[in-house]
């Protein structure tokens, strides 16, 4: 007799080594030669614009920046699984995925600056802004499911927090609602090993963040996050399930990120080793998968160099954009409250109307 | 037309408005096949299907986050939170994130919930279901608060609440919801957010009250005219976020003297609102300051004192004698 019970591992998926060798065919996703060299385009993209915000937020041309690097493939990997009609609820680093699925690039800049502009999503664009409160994303996650379920459209939720995120009560609330109600959503834990300075041993004494979605009723899966052709079978598949009608998946993604938490005075020296660091950039995702298209003759030099130049043009002409924006104002801010403004604020407008030019 | 108790004429709002119109959804803890811990969805699920009235596992924030996400989709959720004292569990759902979208996407997306809940004291709860925390919900932006005292102000004010493009929090108080009955007329009737009711005429003194308090004030108002022939005029609030100042200082202006009374809390609340209000617009015409009738600023005191903590008639006639005195 024991109380121990043994927990089956969770589905490990990893089509590409570090060296971009196959080392798993039966997930090798079906992907024409352009859509394997487009999402390598989009990862060097985001490499050197997120190298360019990195920069612009030291200069204090951007405000609120989270750094991607480390983390493109299981960005970009996972968004591209997805349809346009598909609803992306980003975290505050999620900033890539939301603008590959449509977002603006100047209007992400807004974003960062504190302009109300950044959030005011275009129609046909199906995301919302970054969330900043920790799994609170995740439960309306499932609200947005559930949605397309009373309605019998073949849409999917998509979801995204990160290691932390998970022993927020919230998280299980949402993957427990989604099973529940077998909505349409997929719900992707970046697992980038920390939350800022906390350790995922600190957070849980689960094996795997996967295994979480066994309490809930609903499949869960771990991917190697470093590996953008397994991030993107393992997100196809559960986006699949979820359009048939299947129900939710959780995906744990196993990545890294190189820089630090924010650009807001964060020190990764503080609580990562050097060693440790240096073992992830070994995985660096761009480097693997940029030697399995080259081995396959998919990608030159030229093509990096094209890329690099035009996500720096991309980002020069976004930047200007966001520059040239109007400023906000007071009574703008007020009139976003309500859809009709109350007496009381009413009042108020015009007390503060022109306060920003005084 | 029907003689309706309080919780009679909100299950008939919410029966008009899911008939009305397809968005409505109603979901909460036991509002479907049980209709209710207080059978205020008495029948709904029947009527309109699991699709549209359904039961929630038992978690508040997720309630809500549903509901954000659902309104952010074009639907019209009234999300029941059980019992107001639950609202803690879901605060962020509202006012960190509900309350906030249309802010956040600069007027593109809005969140049209309105959440329900039970409150107020005087019916022998366990503790935390019936705190009057609305105090809370009031300095929350984005949110309006309603709170209605009858049969009638409850399903007009509710109907207005689920027709509302912005996130709206309705407040049922408990011992309201069947210590009476009065005429509702059977078909849909809207009563505006943000505006009060007088309720009593008086020329001496304005009492500003809501929920329970209102049928308090107007015992220990009734008691004063009798024994000392002083007409207190008093005011429902019906809706404490915006609140209707227009309405209290055209009273002020006749009466000259006011006192507010609430069930929550003495500080930093609905009365200490309505008191900063009476002041920045009309302080010139009062001759004796504006007194606050509250409880003391204790946690509620669920069970064996309960009776003693809330304000009574008796507290009211003591806290307007003083007023009257200066």
């Amino acid at each position: 007799m024991s109380l121990v019970m043994e927990t089956k591992p969770v589905p490990h998926i990893q089509v590409l080594d570090e060296q971009g060798k196959v080392v798993d065919s039966e997930w090798m996703p079906e992907l024409s030669d352009a859509q394997l060299r487009e999402l390598m385009q989009r990862m060097v993209f985001t490499r050197v614009w997120d190298q360019r915000a990195v920069k612009l937020t030291r200069q204090g041309r951007l405000g609120f920046y989270a750094p991607v690097a480390g983390q493109e493939a299981s960005m970009i990997g996972s968004e591209y699984a997805t349809k346009k009609e598909d609803f992306i609820l980003p975290a505050y680093r999620d900033v890539p995925q939301a603008v590959w699925h449509g977002w603006p690039m100047y209007q992400a800049f807004l974003y960062s600056r504190g302009h109300q502009h950044g959030g005011e999503i275009p129609q046909g664009v199906n995301i919302i802004p970054p969330q900043i409160i920790i799994g609170a994303q995740i439960v309306q996650a499932s609200g947005v499911a559930m949605a397309f379920k009373l309605r019998n459209e073949p849409r999917v939720a998509i979801t995204y927090t990160g290691d932390g995120g998970t022993s927020q009560g919230d998280f299980y609330e949402g993957i427990n609602f989604a099973g529940a109600f077998g909505l349409p959503a997929v719900f992707i834990v970046q697992n980038n090993q920390f939350a800022i300075s906390v350790p995922v041993r600190l957070q849980t004494a689960a094996e795997t963040l996967a295994q979480k979605a066994i309490a809930a009723g609903i499949p869960g899966v771990q991917v190697d996050g470093m590996d953008v052709l397994g991030v993107y079978a393992a997100t196809q598949h559960a986006v699949q399930r979820a359009r048939e009608g299947d129900g939710p998946t959780l995906i744990e993604s196993l990545t890294f990120r190189f820089g630090p938490h924010t650009m807001s005075g964060d020190d990764p020296t503080r609580y990562r080793t050097k060693d440790l660091e240096e073992e992830w950039a070994r995985k660096d995702p761009l480097v693997r998968f940029r030697k399995y298209l080259e081995s396959r003759d998919l990608w030159t030099e030229s093509d990096e160099e094209t890329t690099i130049e035009e996500a720096k043009t991309a980002v020069n002409d976004a930047l200007k954009k966001a520059d040239e924006y109007p400023k906000m104002t007071i009574p703008g801010l007020i009139d976003s409250m309500f859809a009709q403004l109350p007496s009381d604020l009413v009042r108020q407008r015009e007390e503060f109307a022109g306060k920003e030019e005084k | 037309m029907a003689q309706l108790t309080m919780i009679q004429a909100i299950t008939q709002a919410m029966d008009i408005a899911l008939g009305a119109d397809e968005r409505v959804l109603v979901f909460g803890e036991d509002v479907g096949k049980n209709g209710g811990v207080f059978r205020a969805t008495e029948g709904l699920q029947k009527k309109y299907g699991v699709d549209r009235v359904f039961d929630t596992p038992l978690a508040e924030s997720g309630i809500a986050g549903l509901a954000t996400g659902l309104s952010m989709q074009g639907f019209r959720p009234i999300a029941e939170i059980q019992f107001f004292g639950f609202m803690f569990e879901a605060m962020d759902q509202i006012a960190g994130q509900a309350t906030r979208m249309r802010y956040r996407t600069n007027g593109r997306v809005s969140c049209p919930i309105v959440y329900r809940a039970p409150y107020g004291g005087g019916v022998k709860t366990p503790e935390l279901h019936s705190d009057s925390l609305e105090g809370l919900l009031a300095q929350t932006p984005g949110l309006k608060v309603v709170v209605p005292s009858s049969p009638y102000d409850a399903k007009g004010l509710l109907l207005s609440a689920i027709e509302d493009e912005d996130p709206v929090f309705f407040l049922e108080h408990m011992k309201l919801y069947r210590s009476f009955r009065e005429e509702v007329p059977e078909e849909a009737y809207r009563i505006p957010l943000g505006q009060a009711k007088v309720v009593r005429e008086g020329k001496d003194i304005t009492v500003v009250a809501y929920g329970a308090m209102v049928q308090t004030a107007k015992k220990a108002a009734d008691e004063w005219a009798k024994t000392k022939g002083i007409e207190a005029e008093i005011i429902d609030l019906r809706t404490i976020k915006p609140i209707d100042i227009e309405t209290i200082v055209r009273s002020v202006k006749k009466t000259h003297r006011a006192a507010v009374v609430q069930e929550a809390p003495r500080s930093a609340g609905v009365a200490a609102e309505v008191v900063a209000q009476i002041n920045e617009n009309a302080i010139f015409h009062l001759e004796a300051p504006v007194r606050r009738i509250t409880p003391p600023d204790t946690i509620y005191p669920f069970g064996l004192i309960e009776d003693e903590w809330l304000p009574d008639a008796k507290q009211v006639l003591q806290g307007l004698d003083a007023v009257m005195s200066l």
